[in-house]
């Protein structure tokens, strides 16, 4: 088993699952809350990758990324070194791809508040701030949950944006899938399998906390 | 004083939108909004807390603007300084009965917050379980606590929505003391929404009517829910039976006028009324009001008696309701214990006696 493609994808998953929590954040608040008319617009920009295929994603991030794409060349001035084939590069493609999977979650769980807490809360004095950190994040916390192991396990496993974007650079863009795709096309069947199962228990384990936590198995409060 | 005159409009996909259409006054002190449900209480006390917006109209407490559509201002709900008790209390699940009311309290020193949730808790009588959830409190607790959370920010307004439903009367009674001493010290503009009669007689001072959305009569209870001139009113208050009528001659030596009911089944005597012989109205009187006899009765001073059958009885917890053919069809409410001491029955032939004032001319 190759280790340090597995740690790379630990990485990975963990740093695109926190920065897009709090991305998703203010977005999914917005969704969930605004009254604006062109909000649909958003919500479908935002369902783009659960329907488009990975590598159309990709290509588009690559090209964006590439030595004359916007963002690469923005990346360039920034910092002095392009951003196409870095692990930032992949964390920032990897973003985009999970990005349905943070918000929609977090969109579910907001709308699902009764809001009748939330004019309480406005009556008492509270501003949206404190209303969100006081009321709606510890109300909203199985979504919260929800949404970082999902954009975590979506990460972990994801390969053709990670392919298009990243190519595959032991230690900084060789990532678990593209290592079992390695070994099955070396014919390396008894190493793909080790390799696969462990992220096969791992994404059963993360999806059995989520459905766990949202049947509130281990709610912390008795149900009203 | 809050002054309100507000119009808000809701789309609808039926044909006729709803809208409110309030004008009203509320010195300090107790004042019920009754009407029956769907007649905008709650809008009402939604578009005074900021919650949501007139289209057009102002709102201001004494010399503070609230809501003035001409001058496109609207305070936002935090900065209304008023208490909102919601139908539903609204408590915060995941905070503790104290959190709960210090939750309005956190502009104010540590000290001052420590020391007015004591005195509320003592107020309301929730000492005991002040580290307890919302989950574990019954339902006249929960009920205390909000009352507690919301007042404990001296607020300059007092909003409640049916704070007291679903609670046993003696339970209400006791609540409604606590709420009654805690108003003597703090005189500010209470409006409290209801359709309970009782709670309407226990605090009473002040009667606001809506229905459909307008302001139908203010004054005090009894001169506005005991005699009812619309009918979705009368219906609220519970007058069971509002009959159509038309009026037939008018006796302004005897105070009263001639009335056939539900097209000239019968005839009663009513108080005389503004409504010119010949014209249609609408008769309310409740079922509790209903005298049965089962001989022709003499020697009353009740005008109205109404030979009649008993078509059926309901029995309805400590009360049985009779349907009669007297003409028109009544309800008429009795207790079981005359049910047996009378032997009624389905078939039997009654008077109905009915007092010419507890005949109410409805619009």
């Amino acid at each position: 088993m190759n280790a340090e493609a597995l740690l790379l994808s630990l990485r990975l998953a963990a740093t695109v699952s926190i920065l897009l929590l709090v991305l998703a954040l203010p977005l999914a608040y917005g969704l969930a809350f605004s009254t604006w008319r062109g909000k649909f617009l958003v919500e479908s920009v935002v369902a783009l990758p659960l329907v488009l295929p990975p590598t159309v994603l990709g290509f588009y991030a690559l090209v964006a990324m590439g030595p004359r794409g916007p963002l690469g060349k923005l990346w360039q001035s920034l910092f002095g070194h392009p951003l196409a084939f870095t692990f930032a590069g992949l964390v920032l493609a990897s973003m985009l791809y999970s990005l349905p999977f943070a918000v929609q979650p977090l969109v579910a769980s907001f709308e699902s508040l009764d809001r009748r807490l939330l004019d309480a809360s406005a009556v008492l004095g509270a501003d949206r701030v404190r209303t969100f950190f006081r009321v709606i994040l510890p109300l909203a916390w199985p979504g919260v949950l929800t949404a970082l192991v999902l954009s975590f396990a979506h990460t972990l496993g994801e390969f053709g944006v990670v392919l298009m974007v990243g190519g595959n650079l032991p230690g900084i863009t060789r990532t678990v899938s593209i290592d079992i795709y390695d070994r099955v096309q070396a014919l390396d069947y008894a190493a793909a399998h080790q390799t696969a199962l462990l992220l096969l228990l791992i994404s059963f384990v993360v999806l059995s906390i989520v459905y766990g936590v949202n049947r509130r198995v281990w709610s912390p409060w008795p149900a009203k | 004083m809050l002054n309100v005159q507000i119009r808000k409009q809701f789309r609808s996909n039926g044909a006729q939108p709803f809208v409110l259409d309030a004008v009203a006054s509320f010195a300090a002190g107790f004042t019920v909004l009754f009407g029956p449900s769907g007649a905008g209480k709650s809008t009402l006390l939604d578009c005074i807390a900021g919650l949501q917006q007139p289209d057009s109209g102002e709102i201001h407490l004494g010399e503070k603007v609230f809501f003035d559509a001409a001058s496109n201002l609207s305070l936002p709900p935090q900065r209304r300084e008023l208490a909102y008790v919601f139908q539903s209390l609204a408590l915060f699940p995941h905070l503790s009965v104290e959190q709960n009311i210090r939750y309005g309290l956190d502009k104010l020193a540590v000290s001052e917050q420590t020391e007015r949730t004591s005195s509320i808790a003592k107020t309301f009588r929730i000492e005991n379980f002040l580290y307890r959830r919302p989950a574990e409190l019954s339902g006249g607790e929960k009920q205390r606590v909000a009352l507690a959370r919301a007042l404990v920010t001296s607020p300059r307004v007092l909003l409640l929505d049916e704070p007291l439903t679903g609670l046993d009367s003696a339970l209400r009674r006791s609540i409604l003391e606590d709420l009654r001493a805690w108003n003597d010290s703090n005189r500010i503009p209470i409006l409290y929404v209801t359709h309970n009669r009782e709670e309407v007689d226990a605090i009473g001072e002040r009667v606001v009517t809506l229905v459909n959305g307008r302001v139908q009569e203010t004054g005090a209870p009894r001169a506005v829910l005991d005699a009812p001139r619309s009918v979705e009113l009368a219906h609220a208050t519970g007058f069971e039976n509002v009959l159509p009528a038309i009026v037939v001659e008018h006796r302004p030596a005897d105070g009263v006028m001639r009335v056939s009911l539900d097209h000239a089944a019968c005839e009663i005597e009513i108080p005389l009324g503004d409504a010119a012989p010949g014209s249609e109205v609408r008769v309310a009187i409740r079922a509790g009001d209903i005298l049965v006899a089962t001989e022709p009765p003499h020697f009353l001073s009740a005008r109205n008696i109404l030979p009649g059958t008993i078509e059926s009885l309901e029995t309805r917890g400590t009360i049985v309701a009779l349907r009669v053919k007297a003409g028109a069809s009544f309800q008429v409410h009795v207790t079981p214990g005359a049910v047996r001491a009378l032997d009624l029955s389905p078939g039997l032939l009654v008077w109905l006696v009915i007092k010419t004032h507890s005949c109410h001319l409805v619009r």
